[in-house]
């Protein structure tokens, strides 16, 4: 599988690092609510389609690039900085043990 | 300034090596830049770090990612968004840099005694180079001056293209010794020379 770097063209996935689902989005670290604390650890959509991730070019330029990956055909459709990129993140909460 | 040993002493034999009857197809050397330094900008500031380097070394570096420039002794390319590795012949690029990457600018930091320096030339580098990187070395896709950021296993290495047939790498100090040997081991069968 290749991965476009935005800042270093197209390379190897072994220069990567995956960095978790870029739908998570934390809690303030005062936080009490454990339902979004839940969430922020546990719930994963884990959907048949495009996902929004969070790589790490480790092994290049070490930028964080947000990608769209298809997990069914592997197709990335958009590879961008993380810096400066729009945070896109589902709007719906997911309620405990609904299906994707 | 204190006398730099390199780490490749013990393993650098000048002379031919390899199957270079049929004539040798890779010159490598090792070529201990006096400094070697890398300049991190805040975004928004590359504009004005690239402006500072060039006052301080003449290298006009180019928009764009991955890009550089070589001029004799000093050579210059961004290998991360808004970083650059600035490399001169002569000792003591750091002080000049230090003095005109201010704080609202960014950052320097001085690698001349963290990082070594390996040159590979002639006509069969882009094919000994392509066994370690998955990178395309074709002068089309990797012009001169142009730089790119890579691993070779675990082994970072910064690699800029000073020439049609000749390209300088980077890696850190601690690496050289093993990178050296495998770089030799890989152009032992187009024949090549230690200089
Ligand atoms: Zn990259």
């Amino acid at each position: 599988m290749l991965l476009t770097c935005p800042y270093c063209g197209p390379r190897d996935v072994s220069e990567f690092t995956y960095q978790g689902d870029g739908n998570r989005q934390r809690p303030a670290p005062n936080s009490q609510d454990l339902q979004a604390w839940n969430e922020y650890v546990y719930d994963r959509q884990n959907p048949a389609g495009d996902h929004n991730e969070i790589w790490q070019h480790s092994g290049g330029c070490r930028s964080h690039i947000r990608v769209i990956r298809n997990t069914v055909s592997h197709v990335t459709s958009s590879t961008v900085p993380v810096r400066g990129a729009v945070h896109h993140r589902s709007t719906e909460r997911r309620k405990p043990g609904a299906k994707a | 300034m204190v006398e730099r040993l390199s780490p490749l002493e013990s393993v650098y034999r000048v002379g031919s090596h390899g199957r270079f009857e049929d004539g040798v197809g890779v010159i490598l050397s090792e070529t201990r830049p006096g400094s070697i330094t890398q300049v991190a900008a805040w975004p928004g500031e590359e504009a004005r770090a690239i402006a500072a380097i060039r006052k301080v070394s003449g290298l006009a570096l180019p928009d764009g990612a991955g890009g550089g420039v070589v001029d004799g002794d000093k050579a210059a390319f961004g290998f991360a968004p808004g970083k650059f590795t600035v490399v001169d012949e002569a000792e003591g690029l750091a002080v000049a840099l230090t003095k005109a990457i201010t704080p609202a600018i960014g950052t320097m930091t001085d690698l001349s005694h963290g990082r070594t320096a390996i040159r590979i030339e002639g006509p069969e580098a882009e094919w000994v180079l392509a066994k370690f990187f998955a990178v395309d070395f074709a002068l089309p896709a990797f012009p001169v001056g142009a730089a790119r950021s890579t691993t070779h296993h675990d082994v970072f290495a910064q690699i800029q293209r000073t020439g049609g047939d000749r390209f300088d790498i980077y890696v850190f100090r601690s690496f050289a010794r093993s990178f050296w040997k495998a770089l030799g081991h890989a152009a032992e069968e187009v024949g090549y020379e230690v200089a």
